[in-house]
């Protein structure tokens, strides 16, 4: 058994290109996981008990369920009800609406750590509910938001392999055509995890970054 | 067989992951290196390229597994690097005095570990430990794709037999979430059960 470096060179831009898929696809999905799981959250916060109820239905489902179901369920099942979708955009759509779930507890949690008393306060002085959560709640919450945020977009780069079952080109797809042409097995699958882990890494590094940064300023 | 597999898996984790738990704290700087290193592989890669390392690297090697003793073996290893990161969590938070008074006792440092300071954190961890199960259970769906017959694997049977994905992977779906939430209840009752035997 000897590692033959050779191979993979051969494949490298192969490689990189599904590394660059598998980053935009991530990308893309983490900003709508974000948005969908604000959303959520800022709904939530309604005192309006069916709206209550179907945000916790959507967390529910979207937590309780495998990802990979999801995207079965988005890329097979949707013709049957007239949605068809390439493999990228269900990818995206699955990763997305999958963390949003996830996010939507994260920014719950996060809008719940701030005092009543302050959004009270604000309604009082006749601040818009808009500015209430773009000025006063979102700031105050982001030195505890952000290392759980950080996981999740990490977890969701790890999720993003699956999308090579529903045929997307991404990193563990090019692999795996990697050792069905060459018939070596270590070579390629040591090169994914080691560009696997230096995504992780990056994006471990970022949120440290930005958590000095925000936790500085409150 | 989702059920049965994520139940050994989480078994099997527990007791690699207790072992490299201590690992993780240990005096002995080449050990807590080796546990780090560990963790770092097994949190920092997806499970399905774990699962794929596993299934088709052991073959080369000559050790020849059926594909779910491979599952098995990934899913477990998988699992204790991510409970012993909860368990090592749980340890930090008793207090040291414990067990240097255990030890000025003369008490063994296995007797320690089981005795006094498992019971202990188990406690403490039981929540974590479950959302754990949980993600476990979900990642068990990967399996199919190296051909083990679990849930996952059989609506997929279900589609090619019958071309009704949505029906098919809806059901999967609802079965995985009733699964789940059955989990999520439990972890809630023991949640409170010990918070009340904590509080005595």
């Amino acid at each position: 058994m000897s590692f033959d470096i050779d191979i993979v060179l051969r494949y490298g831009p192969l490689l990189l290109s599904g590394l660059w898929t598998t980053v935009y696809i991530c990308a893309l999905a983490s900003l709508l996981a974000v948005a969908a799981g604000l959303a959520v959250a800022l709904l939530y916060s309604l005192p309006f008990h069916p709206v209550k109820l179907l945000c916790r239905a959507y967390i529910e489902v979207m937590r309780g369920t495998p990802i990979l179901i999801l995207l079965f369920i988005l890329y097979y099942g949707g013709p049957s009800i007239g949605l068809t979708l390439d493999a990228e955009p269900v990818g995206i759509v699955g990763l997305g609406l999958y963390g949003g779930g996830y996010f939507a507890e994260i920014f719950r949690a996060g809008f719940q750590s701030i005092p009543p008393g302050q959004i009270e306060a604000a309604r009082m002085l006749g601040i818009p509910r808009r500015m209430i959560v773009a000025r006063i709640q979102i700031p105050q919450m982001l030195t505890l938001i952000i290392p759980p945020s950080t996981n999740q977009v990490i977890i969701l780069v790890k999720e993003s392999a699956l999308l090579s079952i529903i045929t997307v080109a991404e990193l563990t797809k090019n692999t795996t055509q990697m050792v069905n042409e060459t018939f070596a097995v270590i070579e390629p699958y040591v090169a994914v995890a080691l560009l696997y882990w230096l995504i992780i890494e990056g994006i471990a590094f970022a949120g440290g970054v930005l958590e000095r940064r925000f936790g500085r300023a409150s | 067989m989702t059920a049965a597999i994520s139940a050994v898996c989480i078994a099997a984790g527990m007791i690699l992951g207790l072992w490299l738990s201590f690992g993780l704290i240990s005096q002995n700087r080449a050990i807590r290196r080796a546990s780090a290193a560990y963790r770092s592989f097994w949190r920092g890669t997806p499970i399905l390229v774990q699962l794929l390392i596993v299934f088709y690297l052991l073959p080369t090697i000559g050790v020849d597994v059926p594909p779910i003793a491979a599952a098995t073996i990934a899913l477990a290893m998988n699992t204790a690097a991510f409970q012993a990161e909860i368990f090592r969590g749980g340890l930090l938070s008793i207090p040291p005095g414990q067990v240097e008074a255990a030890r000025m006792l003369g008490i063994g440092i296995l007797s320690i570990r089981v005795r006094i300071l498992i019971p202990q954190m188990m406690r403490l961890v039981l929540p974590a430990l479950i959302n754990e199960t949980i993600s476990i259970l979900k990642n068990s769906s990967l399996i199919s794709v190296i051909a083990v017959t679990e849930l996952m694997r059989t609506s997929q049977h279900v589609v090619s037999v019958t071309h009704r994905p949505l029906e098919a992977y809806t059901i999967a779906a609802v079965i995985y979430l009733a699964m789940n939430l059955v989990l999520a209840r439990a972890g809630a009752y023991f949640e409170r059960r010990y918070a009340v035997a904590a509080a005595r």
